[in-house]
């Protein structure tokens, strides 16, 4: 580990404006602590990935980047989390707002009991969009977006529960996108796919990097060798190393990473 | 054994529409008996050598009340020489006394005959009942509409008129002119009386004497029979035709003699809207503090205790509850409204009495706790990633309520509600004690403003499957209203239950089946 950096600039040497920058980050579950003071930058515009055995904190540390915590009764954060500049946390921040600049896509596919229209439709929705071709506008781009436009383009309104799997997690993307975040988190979000819809968000995943940054934790290795650009390794609670994700795989600078990152770990 | 009693209760209930035979029987002692064959039993301890099985007995409807006193007659089969089923045998149904059984003597305008003999006076009596059923129609509305309305009117004037009198000053001239008022309804009143009076004694113009089976005449003004029918000659199809009618006749008509006799509509009627007032007043009440309870309450201490409480209410004896309806919704709430709002009828109570309003609010704190706890499992049972997504996609904790985690425990605040419906069609308890009676004046919605009358009393079918079946004088002859009033009790709440039970279904169908 390079001990010269200062502590939030574990990060890599990028000249790239960070989108979103964590700072001396402790998060408690009422008195379980589940991160230990994470410092780290997130690159505008590109992928991200979050990788570490399970239970070490990946999903808190997302969830925590567009405030889904404050839902858990006891949750606590210390330290700051700032979004272009702004720090998430402060009191006057309308959270609603938040989530629509930051979505999420969550490892179990949740597409809600509605027509897969409704499901696209109830972001913008929620932001009083109610013109008919604006709606079908957004739809139908969001759902392109996804890459999903071709395969249910002609039944819009039957259940989005009669999808396949991947295509409902493609449907989950494609209501994410309708909201037109900057950010995109995602939770695991091929872990209960077969290889096919895998590769296929995978693929996706090049394509929405051009618009928005994407974090995306993963516990696949090669997932996260493949798509990311940079990737964060964890373990019980703390970040042990940030940088290139070609660095990671190939020359990672702590042994605890090295280990897990050739399998010799748990 | 469920399905044994149902059963029991649909056989009984359908059969008792069913025009019967009427059999004419010879006894040993030389009398004649007419009537419809009711049950057969055996005869305690009658085994004799020549009965091995034991000896046999029926029980006979004989009717005539007004001759006999008793409309059954056990008659033992050892007793009797012969059956016939006479053709000319009429089954009369008549506004009081029950039914009828005998044959057509003569039929007579006054004293004199104008016809005579069974097949004549059949012929001649046809028309002349279907005229006193009109006369009867047109006493019905001129009771109910015109004099209810001039009596409605007139007790508005005279509302009006001691609310002026309990006013300070009292003003002269307006006293005046609601005095003149008065008399003319008063005197219209009187000319609709008279009316009224000619049409009764209409009814009386003509008479039929009937003979029973031993030729005891009896003599009957047309006017007080409903219909005619000859049972013996009738085939089946026209049968089918009076079943469906006496069907109807019971579903559609309010209630003769003592609730014995004609039909059960008012306690239908009094039953359904009872059972609306309370679904509208418990869905609300209960859904909100179910998504209180699950939703925004802090899950402490209190909110255990709270639902520890509300489930115990749901072990509370109803009785307990019709008492408390009685003490607080009855004197303390409806007794302050009328001093407040009605001082004028005092000392009448408005409020201060039972009625359907508190009846139906009673029924609905009974059934509280059911749809509490039932919302509340819905409410649960939403996924959790449902609320995240919702969330996740920029929506306030009430959107995501109303948008995503209520249309989800729709199913299970159905299930509440129709839990409830149940439990409150068939309780009879506190009703007695908040205002269901075995005969209301009038249904709790008619043409008069406010047209829902939510003060008013009302009959409902448990409470008259009670006093039909238990209170009443003649509690043979009532036997079958029982039957029935249990059968439409129950088919009530069958259908209720089907229907919610369908609706929940299907929902359950639209928010699973994933194919993942
Ligand atoms: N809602 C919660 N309440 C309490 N503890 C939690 C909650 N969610 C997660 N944790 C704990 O926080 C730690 C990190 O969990 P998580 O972020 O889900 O790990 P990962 O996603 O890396 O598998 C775990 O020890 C887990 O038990
Ligand atoms: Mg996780």
């Amino acid at each position: 580990m390079n001990l010269h950096m200062p502590p939030y600039s574990k990060a890599p040497a990028t000249k790239m404006t960070p989108k979103i920058l964590i700072q001396n980050m402790n998060f408690f579950y009422g008195a379980t602590q589940a991160l230990f003071d994470v410092n780290l930058e997130v690159p505008a515009q590109q992928i991200t990935a979050f990788i570490g055995p399970s239970g070490c904190g990946k999903s808190t540390l997302l969830r925590c980047l567009n405030r889904l915590n404050d839902l858990v009764d006891g949750s606590r954060l210390e330290g700051q989390i700032l979004l272009d500049g702004q720090d998430i946390y402060r009191a006057d921040v309308d959270v609603t707002d938040l989530r629509t600049r930051v979505g999420i896509v969550f490892q179990k596919v949740n597409p809600f009991p509605k027509t897969i229209y409704q499901n696209v439709a109830y972001g913008p929705r929620l932001q009083k969009v109610n013109r008919r071709a604006t709606l079908d506008d957004i739809v139908e781009k969001s759902l392109q977006g996804a890459g999903l436009w071709e395969e249910v383009k002609d039944r819009l309104h039957a259940s989005a529960l009669s999808l396949s799997g991947g295509q409902q997690q493609r449907l989950c993307i494609a209501r994410a996108l309708a909201v037109n975040p900057n950010v995109l988190l995602m939770d695991e979000p091929c872990s209960a796919l077969d290889p096919i819809s895998t590769a296929k968000i995978e693929e996706l995943l090049h394509t929405l990097k051009e618009q928005l940054t994407v974090v995306i934790v993963t516990h696949n290795m090669q997932q996260a060798a493949r798509v990311s650009d940079y990737t964060g390794f964890f373990l019980l609670g703390e970040l042990i190393e940030y940088d290139n994700t070609k660095k990671i795989f190939t020359n990672p600078g702590d042994q605890r990473t090295e280990d897990y990152v050739t399998g010799r770990f748990g | 054994m469920i399905a044994g009693l149902l059963l029991l209760i649909m056989a009984n209930g359908l059969g008792f529409f069913w025009p019967k035979a009427l059999v004419q029987l010879s006894l040993n002692d030389g009398t004649q008996v007419l009537g419809q064959m009711n049950a057969k039993e055996m005869i305690p301890y009658s085994n004799t050598p020549d009965a091995p099985e034991g000896k046999h007995r029926i029980q006979l409807k004989v009717g005539n009340r007004d001759l006999y006193g008793l409309d059954f007659r056990w008659i033992d089969e050892d007793a009797i020489q012969a059956r016939s089923y006479p053709k000319d045998a009429v089954f009369v149904e008549r506004r009081e006394w029950g039914n009828f059984f005998g044959k057509i003597l003569e039929v007579r305008k006054g004293s004199t005959v104008l016809a005579s003999g069974s097949q004549s006076g059949w012929n001649a009596l046809q028309p002349l009942v279907h005229h006193a059923n009109e006369i009867h129609e047109t006493i019905q509305h001129v009771e109910t509409d015109v004099i209810g309305e001039i009596n409605y009117e007139m007790e508005d004037i005279r509302l009006q008129l001691r609310g002026l009198n309990l006013t300070e000053h009292p003003d002269d001239q307006e006293k005046h002119s609601l005095n003149a008022q008065l008399e003319t309804l008063q005197s219209i009143y009187e000319k609709e009386a008279e009316t009224l009076r000619t049409l009764y004694d209409s009814l009386r113009d003509y008479s039929v004497v009937f003979i029973d089976a031993n030729g005891q005449a009896q003599s009957l003004p047309v006017g007080q029979i409903i219909r005619v029918l000859h049972p013996n000659q009738m085939p089946w199809h026209e049968k089918a035709l009076v079943y469906l009618s006496n069907i109807w006749m019971v579903l559609s008509e309010e209630p003769r003699e003592a609730n014995t006799e004609g039909g059960i509509f008012p306690a239908i009627f009094g039953t359904i809207m009872m059972v609306l007032m309370m679904s509208i007043a418990v869905v609300p009440f209960g859904i909100l503090a179910a998504i209180y309870l699950n939703e925004y309450a802090h899950q402490g201490i209190l909110v255990r205790f709270v639902r520890i409480a509300v489930n115990n209410l749901a072990g509370v004896p109803s009785i307990v509850f019709g008492v408390f309806g009685l003490g607080f919704f009855v004197y303390a709430v409806g007794g302050t409204l009328d001093t407040l709002f009605f001082p004028e009828s005092l000392p009448t109570p408005t409020f201060g009495t039972g009625g359907l309003l508190w009846a139906s609010l009673t029924l609905a704190l009974m059934t509280v706790p059911v749809v509490i706890v039932a919302t509340e499992e819905g409410l649960s049972a939403v996924p959790r990633e449902y609320r995240e997504g919702s969330l996740g996609l920029g929506a306030t904790k009430l959107e995501t309520l109303l948008r995503v985690v209520i249309p989800c425990a729709m199913p299970g605040i159905l299930t509440g509600l129709i839990l409830a419906i149940s439990r409150a069609t068939g309780e009879v308890a506190p009703l007695m004690l908040t205002g269901v009676v075995k005969l209301a004046p009038s249904l709790p919605l008619d043409s008069y403003f406010p047209f829902l009358h939510i003060d008013r009393k009302f009959m409902h079918l448990g409470f008259h499957i009670y006093d039909v079946g238990f209170q009443s004088p003649n509690v043979e002859a009532a036997k079958p209203m029982v039957y029935v009033t249990t059968l439409v009790l129950v088919a009530i709440v069958v259908i209720l239950n089907l229907t919610a039970v369908a609706l929940r279904n299907r929902m359950r169908r639209k928010y699973s089946g994933s194919t993942v």
